[in-house]
């Protein structure tokens, strides 16, 4: 009697169980990780989440971490385990070294692509591009270095924030922005431009933060970013400064993981970010030239920015010989 | 017959709690030895310059944080000491215990609100320097967060040394006459000394595993210790074979520092038992007083300074939106259960090793020598001390993320290692009470043939209700304030309190991280009062 009530008890258990699961697993669910900027309130993350949802009728869960190079560390340390369907938010300074570890699958067919210097990759697919830039305070700096020389030897005191080339695409950028400057001279480059940082965060966000709440007169961002300001609230007074060197270019790609292969939500995500939708919250969110087409044309303000003279790109391949080497010249020299 | 059950289940129980604690520390050793194993190429080319710079820093922070904590507590100490009846003395040796209840982010953040770039001295100190004040990330803002903390608890370890002189050494030299400064080197300095390597260590080794300070007030690369850079290697650039390096360098450091503490002789807890009355023998002179007050002041305003800019950044806060924000809700509720489950786990393990070891204590024979199981419950709990939670985190860390999620265990790491950190503080409240209800109730037991969960619930139970409460209140505290197993296990879907604060002041919502800090700073010190004052009771 006693067992039979017990087994009775732990049926209904169970079937309550598997209602409980059941309508939560009936809706399908599409889970992208991404930086923290990107899905921030003023970020596109949550205009995004709306029209895809709206699109598919499925949940998108966004998991974020600092910045781009976190995010590919996250997904490396997760493995082939890894919950991530989609992975957004990397560059093309890192699709190399994404690409080896194995974790990566091929895209299908992408349409209408509009990047600097074209587009062939078979496993990432790029949502927007822009260009390093030092931006600077108009109040407080009347005149901004000419060159990335000028701000690494010049002498004047000025604080920058940059951040952290082993989390943020940003940080990394700038490295390799030195790199192709200054090449072999680049740890005697570091060394000189150690004492004018203030700190290094990071992510993007927290840098874009000091700078904007006074602490530093210039920030590495984007020459993009001066247009937010004009834009949202209507002043000209963050400008980018432009290089005499030219501007390191940045290309934001996205890619589906292996786990991702088995969701088709994840195809259908691909396509929607190279579609329209996706591309128009682009500019004005993520502050960045969209990568597809759009629907509507580009806010004026956008013509007002800095024009690189020169674009300066490593391949993917350079890059991921060559990444941990460098990273690590860089940390011995500004660990001195 | 009866003796030897009764005896055997405390011995079990001890067994598992001992396995326990090993196993948490030899899962991460074997972590750290498989990672390496893996890949000794990548392990032996991390031994780089950056790595022994780490290691410098380390070692120059720790010892210049110790000559600038222990140098002025030995002044410090002598005034307090000369002026038993200095106005608000009790009070003063009341809020010197409070750094320890603080956590350590909470303490950032307020020497931060004093002397940071947007400080409440920022002002002065920029005029002070001429031109605007460029705040203290760095070394500066590390040693000023580490004297505070450290500071007062030297000046009272050295103020419990100088209550050993004995009384008749003080009238003695009040006959002779003898001045301020014969008596300084005939009588104070002897006892100084002698607490000097002591107390030196202590503040040294807890300077050297220290990483919240660090991780907060570092401000990039340059001031960067051991334990930051094995936070760095995982969760930065995931950089295993580093991340292996650098720990089994820390282990090597605080192994060489504690074999050389416990050769000194130094009290590794730091707790100091101040005596309560106050005696005068020597009538200080009228500089000297002054001099002394002085002293005092200085070091008073020097503790109290954060504490008030926490209070006051805290209240600049928007606590009624703080309070209705969702993440905001699901940190405290997670941290507040996991701090409990914790603290339960401590004081569960202490409990085991404590009744283990006093009925081995019991079997043994008088004289005979005590064995190795009963050597691990004794002073083996002790040792967790050398083993950082970084430590052990990053091991498992390792270990886990070829099995499983590694941010999905995050509660469990939590709790495990959070657990047996707070454990030698549990024993030590605990110990005491139990071994004099088993001297009395033993043979009562025995005769009872009560033993076991029964004998827990109705004989032991009553005498040990204070002081568990003391160990839980105390483990709970500790838990609730740690920042080191949730940095390297944090993520979106599990933050504590501690993480919550570390990620708004990274994205410099300073005024959300005031507010935070002031909430989990009175948390952990009405924790911590209450576990002192259950302790007082128990005692009395």
């Amino acid at each position: 009697m006693r067992s039979l009530l017990s087994q009775l008890v732990l049926a209904t258990g169970l079937v309550s169980l598997l209602a409980g699961v059941g309508p939560a697993e009936a809706k399908d669910k599409l889970t992208v990780y991404t930086y923290e900027s990107f899905t921030a309130d003023w970020g596109p993350g949550p205009a995004v989440k709306k029209e895809f949802e709206a699109e598919c009728g499925c949940d998108l869960e966004f998991v974020s971490v600092a910045d781009g190079v976190a995010l590919l560390n996250r997904v490396k340390l997760e493995g082939v385990g890894t919950k991530a369907d989609v992975v957004l938010g990397l560059d093309t300074n890192l699709t190399a070294d994404a690409k080896a570890s194995g974790l990566f699958a091929p895209h299908g067919a992408i349409a209408d692509l509009n990047v600097p210097g074209g587009w062939k990759d078979d496993t990432f697919v790029p949502f927007d591009y822009g260009y390093f830039a030092v931006v600077y305070d108009t109040e407080k700096l009347k005149s901004p270095p000419k060159s990335l020389k000028e701000l690494v030897e010049g002498s004047g005191a000025d604080k920058i924030v940059i951040q952290d080339p082993r989390t943020s695409t940003p940080g990394l950028g700038l490295l390799l922005w030195v790199k192709s400057v200054y090449g072999d001279k680049a740890p005697e480059a570091w060394a000189k431009l150690k004492s004018k940082v203030l700190t290094v965060t990071p992510g993007w966000s927290e840098a874009y933060g000091l700078f904007t709440k006074g602490e530093a007169p210039m920030v590495l961002s984007y020459t993009t970013s001066p247009a937010y300001h004009m834009v949202a609230e209507n002043t000209a007074r963050y400008q980018a400064a432009s290089f005499e060197e030219g501007e390191y270019l940045q290309i934001e790609v996205a890619g589906i993981t292996k786990t991702g292969a088995k969701n088709p939500l994840a195809e259908k995500f691909i396509a929607f970010m190279s579609g329209p939708k996706f591309q128009d919250v682009i500019p004005e969110t993520n502050w960045m030239f969209p990568a597809g087409k759009t629907d509507k044309p580009l806010n004026p303000a956008f013509d007002r920015l800095v024009k690189p003279t020169k674009t300066l790109l490593f391949s993917p391949e350079e890059v991921a010989a060559n990444r941990k080497a460098w990273v690590d010249e860089w940390l011995a020299a500004m660990s001195k | 017959m009866r003796t030897r059950q009764s005896n055997d289940s405390r011995t079990t129980a001890g067994i598992v709690a001992l396995v326990a604690v090993a196993l948490l520390i030899g899962g991460a050793f074997a972590g750290l030895v498989l990672e390496g194993a893996r890949d000794p190429s990548g392990a032996l080319a991390a031994f780089d310059g950056y790595l022994l710079r780490v290691a410098r820093f380390t070692l120059w922070q720790a010892l210049l944080s110790t000559l600038l904590s222990v140098a002025p507590a030995l002044l410090v100490a002598r005034a307090l000491s000369r002026h038993p009846g200095f106005p608000g003395r009790r009070l003063i040796l009341q809020l010197f215990t409070v750094p320890l209840a603080l956590p350590a982010i909470v303490a950032a953040l307020g020497v931060l609100a004093l002397y940071g770039h947007a400080g409440y001295f920022a002002h002065v100190l920029g005029k002070l320097g001429g031109g605007e004040w460029s705040g203290i990330y760095g070394l500066s803002g590390i040693l000023i967060a580490h004297v505070f903390f450290n500071l007062p608890l030297a000046t009272r370890l050295f103020l419990e040394a100088l209550g050993t002189v004995p009384a008749d050494q003080w009238r003695l030299a009040s006959q002779l006459g003898i001045g301020a400064r014969p008596a300084f080197r005939l009588i104070e300095w002897p006892a100084l000394r002698s607490a000097l390597p002591g107390v030196a260590g202590l503040v040294f080794m807890l300077c050297i595993t220290s990483f919240t300070i660090v991780l907060t007030l570092g401000g990039g690369p340059a001031a960067t210790t051991l334990e930051v850079a094995i936070y760095h290697s995982l969760r930065f650039d995931f950089d295993p074979a580093r991340a292996v390096v650098l720990t089994l360098l820390q282990i090597g450091l605080t192994f060489v520092v504690v074999t050389a503490l416990t050769r000194l002789g130094a009290n590794t807890v730091g707790d100091a038992n101040l005596p309560v009355a106050p005696r005068r023998y020597l009538s200080a002179g009228k500089v000297e007083a002054v001099l002394n007050a002085g002293l005092i002041v200085l070091a008073l305003l020097f503790v109290a300074g954060p504490m008030v800019a926490i209070v006051l950044a805290g209240r600049e806060a928007d606590l009624g939106r703080l309070a209705g924000e969702d993440a905001v809700r699901r940190a405290t509720l997670t941290s507040a259960g996991l701090a409990f489950l914790s603290a339960l786990l401590a004081v569960a393990l202490s409990l085991s090793l404590i009744a283990a070891r006093r009925a081995l204590a019991l079997r043994r024979r008088a004289g005979s020598a005590m064995s190795l199981l009963e050597h691990a419950t004794d002073t083996g709990a002790g040792f967790v001390l050398v083993v950082p939670p970084i430590v052990v985190g990053a091991g498992w860390f390792l270990a886990l993320r070829n099995v499983t999620d590694v941010f999905a265990v995050a509660p469990v790491m939590v709790v495990a290692v959070n657990a047996v950190m707070a454990m030698p503080f549990a024993i030590r409240a605990v110990r005491p009470a139990y071994d004099a209800a088993s001297e009395r109730h033993e043979r009562l037991c025995l005769a009872l043939g009560i033993s076991g969960w029964n004998r827990l619930r109705l004989v032991d139970w009553p005498s040990l209700r204070r002081p568990l409460a003391t160990g839980f209140a105390f483990a709970m505290a500790l838990s609730l304030g740690d920042l080191g197993v949730i940095a390297l296990f944090g993520s979106d879907s599990v933050q504590t309190l501690p993480y919550l604060l570390l990620a708004r002041m990274g994205s410099y919502r300073t005024a959300d991280a005031a507010g935070l800090a002031l909430l989990l700073g009175l948390v952990c010190l009405i924790l911590v009062v209450a576990a002192d004052w259950m302790g007082r009771e128990a005692k009395a």
